[in-house]
């Protein structure tokens, strides 16, 4: 086991090399000039070079590239042209933000996803199931920002129950903090919990088929006993190892959500940071979002052959 | 036992009133977008200035007919060749961390965004040649030239003066935690997020400061924002979108202030550069199209009539604008027959390179239409930010709809543009005439004599130059009404000084 988790790790290394070339080059594809955009509604030529000089944008893209990762490999991700912060100092403040923000999304979606999953399974072909079903196809479809402003004029504007925007930190003021948190949450897991609900729905409706149910109902067990311990069981492994995987896509559909609601976390700071070319900062944001997605496959991997044997050899 | 109850309820009301007196008072500014760094040398961006407006005070001011006012100086003197500047300072100023403000600091801010590293602020005292102190509240500015814009230069962040041992400890940091001379002082930033100050005590105005601490947020979506100050948790907005004006005057929880802004908003023409400038090679063409366009039309229904329609580098309210030339009216038939005359085909295609916003995009969508009467074929490019300045620097266009926020002094609209080879001249316009009149109006220190200057190039401007004006765009603030003393200044910055909540 030990071994197989060093080879899974070694394994990362590559990938994330691969990642970190491709973030540089595809950036550089990016129409426009940090400098020009820079050097601010003035544009003096003697400033524009000075800029270039100053942040290398002058040198050889191989040149700039082989700067920017010795640097990244002792931890130094560059500063912000804009801001004049270190990178680093800007993701650790960012990250436990959008990470918050993703894990209460998470949340939310599960649970509604996963309530409504089973309930359409068990209820097949009813009224419900129907009801379940066009509720979630609308979850799937409806946009970020209009179902995010909709929500601010209800809950802030209306009623006033809820802040329209901002955010405060758990450890500042946690009822706040969920205050500020909850709607947003919501929004990034409204999308989600649709798509949640339908693989339940689908994987609950296999197993309440399947021989091992019919086994059980034939031994005369309650029904509830046969759907809540047979079939659910089985049917939410792979539901709850989706939810895990969504959860990187989670923190890069962040990005519009974080913009709505003014959320100060890695979305914000990408969208400002491609907007003013701040190439540090987005190399940097976007190489510690691609490593952590890169690590939660590896984990959800490892939970896997945990819960596996059989793919263990 | 009555006279005690009522006795005890008198004590607690008057304590829970001198509570609630006493109770800090917060100001909360939201903002359109979040500002780059807080260094005066170092800042470049629009908000940024409505920061620094609470937090660094500059030499000199503008007040709402543009005049300039003292603020940290108290009086300009200009020797009578021009070429040297005696400036007095106001005494007993001191700097937030308790540093004394003097001749000698004054040098110091100078010269720091002379020659610091990456300042933006070079080519705004380009003019200067060195600071002499001349006594502890007395500075002298030597000049290459003279150069009449430079005291409206220091009405903004070339004027603010920062404190001399807080930026040589920081170096190009400052930023970070700017020390500076104004009513605020700096407190704590979390990028993205919010900056916050709080009132200075030993400022030196400090009698007409009445708000204890202000944040300012950015949200930067103007819907958004306009709902955070519904709901109250803003009490303080910039930028709201003109076609919510109706709205926001009909709530009575609202206040609403504008005021015409400096710049305007145009559509350059590639008049000079490669191969696409060729269809404006000919320069009946030019005024062909700007006479197809209807200023007041398209103002009236983009804006609701809110904005006001132009034709020069500074609004038809400023004490530059030349009546002699008035916005014209639109003359589809002359346009017409400049065109036949021109001997061009029509339909004439261009391509019309726009930034990505609603707004922007209804003013091009109405000026295809309203052009299209007279035989042009705009095709409409809709482009990021930052690719439509590489392409307008490559001469990738042929009109571009962009603005400028514009400067106090009518040099700062206009030089930079029509200039040949200068920076902002994107439409490679050249002129031997007008280049000699921008440079003479700098020599010039009179209100008319540099107005008779403009005067000679300004029907060139507007009928063949490179950019044809096109509105001007009115700055709007919308505020709790429990906010007073509010007062809309061109620039568009929110002036914190005499501020206060209604008791």
């Amino acid at each position: 086991m030990a071994s197989l988790l060093a080879r899974r790790l070694l394994q990362l290394l590559p990938t994330v090399f691969c990642v970190s070339v491709l973030i540089f080059l595809l950036q550089q594809l990016l129409p426009g000039d940090p400098a020009l955009v820079m050097a601010g509604e003035d544009r003096d030529p003697e400033v524009i070079a000075q800029i270039r000089r100053q942040y290398r944008l002058d040198q050889p893209l191989p040149i700039q590239y082989l700067f920017w990762i010795k640097g990244v490999l002792v931890g130094d991700l560059g500063e912000s042209i804009r801001l004049k912060m270190p990178v680093s100092e800007l993701v650790l403040q960012k990250l436990p933000v959008t990470l918050q923000l993703a894990t209460m999304a998470i949340i939310i979606a599960l649970v509604i996803g996963v309530t409504a999953g089973v309930i359409s399974a068990v209820k097949r072909d009813s009224w419900v199931d129907y009801l379940v079903n066009v509720v979630s196809l609308w979850g799937i479809s409806t946009p970020n920002f209009w179902l995010g402003i909709m929500l601010i004029l209800f809950f802030s504007v209306q009623l006033g129950w809820l802040p329209a925007s901002g955010y405060v930190s758990p450890f500042e003021d946690l009822g706040m903090s969920l205050k500020t948190t909850i709607m947003p949450a919501f929004v990034l897991g409204n999308a989600l919990a649709g798509v949640l609900m339908r693989h339940t729905r689908a994987a609950m409706l296999q197993a309440l088929d399947s021989d091992y149910v019919r086994t059980a109902r034939a031994k005369g067990l309650f029904e509830q006993t046969v759907v809540i311990k047979h079939a659910m069981r089985n049917a939410l492994t792979p539901v709850i190892t989706l939810g895990a995987l969504e959860f990187g896509t989670l923190l890069s559909g962040a990005v519009l959500t974080e913009q709505i609601f003014t959320i100060p976390g890695f979305g914000k700071l990408i969208v400002d940071a491609v907007f003013n070319r701040d190439y540090a900062v987005v190399q940097g944001v976007v190489l510690v979002t691609a490593t952590t997605y890169i690590l939660l496959n590896l984990l959800a991997d490892i939970g896997y052959i945990l819960v596996n044997p059989r793919l263990r050899q | 036992m009555k006279h005690l109850a009522r006795a005890a309820f008198a004590v607690f009301a008057l304590t829970a009133g001198a509570l609630s007196a006493s109770a800090q008072t917060h100001l909360r500014i939201g903002l359109a977008e979040d500002p780059d760094v807080l260094d005066p040398s170092l800042a470049r961006t629009y908000v940024g200035r409505i920061v620094f407006a609470s937090i660094c005070d500059k030499l000199f001011d503008i007040d709402e007919k543009l005049n300039v006012v003292p603020q940290l100086a108290l009086s300009s003197e200009t020797s009578d060749d021009g070429k040297q500047v005696l400036i007095k300072l106001r005494p007993g100023v001191k700097f937030h961390d308790g540093e004394a403000f003097d001749a000698e600091a004054a040098k110091f801010s100078l010269e720091r965004h002379m020659n610091m590293q990456g300042s933006f602020r070079k080519p705004e005292v380009s003019s200067i040649e060195k600071v002499e102190v001349v006594d502890p509240l007395t500075i002298k500015l030597v000049l290459k030239a003279p150069f009449s814009p430079l005291i409206a230069q220091l009405t903004d962040r070339a004027g603010m003066m920062v404190s001399p041992k807080a930026a040589k400890e920081a170096g190009d940091k400052f930023g970070l935690k700017p020390v500076c001379a104004g009513p605020y002082k700096f407190v704590e930033r979390v990028q993205q997020d919010r900056i916050v100050v709080e009132k200075f005590a030993d400022y030196w105005n400090k009698a007409n400061v009445f708000i204890d601490k202000i944040t300012y947020l950015p949200v930067t979506d103007s819907t958004v924002r306009l709902a955070n100050l519904r709901a109250g948790q803003l009490d303080l907005i910039e930028r709201p979108l003109a076609t919510d004006l109706k709205d926001m005057r009909a709530d009575p929880k609202l206040k609403v202030a504008t005021a015409l802004e400096l710049g305007y908003r145009s559509l350059n023409l590639n008049v000079g550069k490669g191969d696409a400038s060729k269809v404006f090679a000919d320069k009946r063409i030019r005024e062909a199209l700007s006479l197809a366009i209807d200023r007041k039309a398209l103002n009236d229904v983009v804006f609701n009539g809110e904005f006001v329609p132009g034709n020069q580098w500074v609004s038809p309210k400023h004490p530059y604008y030349q009546e002699s030339v008035p916005v014209p009216a639109r003359d589809l038939a002359r346009a017409k027959k400049l065109i036949a005359e021109s001997g061009v085909s029509t339909p004439i295609a261009i391509d019309l390179m726009t930034p990505n916003n609603p707004e922007t995009r209804q003013v091009a969508e109405i000026l295809q239409a309203m052009t299209a009467e007279a035989g042009f074929d705009m095709k409409i490019r809709v482009t990021e930010f930052a690719t439509s300045l590489n392409e307008a620097e490559a001469g990738r266009y042929q009109g571009y709809l962009i603005g400028w926020s514009g400067r106090t002094d009518p040099d700062g609209n206009i030089y930079t543009f029509a200039k040949t080879g200068q920076p902002n001249n994107y439409s490679a316009y050249s002129d031997p005439e007008v280049d000699a009149a921008l440079d003479e109006a700098r020599l010039k220190s009179s209100v008319p004599d540099r107005k008779a200057v403009y005067g000679k190039i300004v029907k060139k401007l507007t009928t063949e130059g490179g950019i044809i004006y096109l509105y001007h765009v009115q700055n709007i603030i919308t505020y709790s009404a429990r906010l007073e003393g509010f007062k809309p200044i061109s620039d568009g910055l929110v002036r914190v000084v005499g501020l206060k909540f209604k008791s």
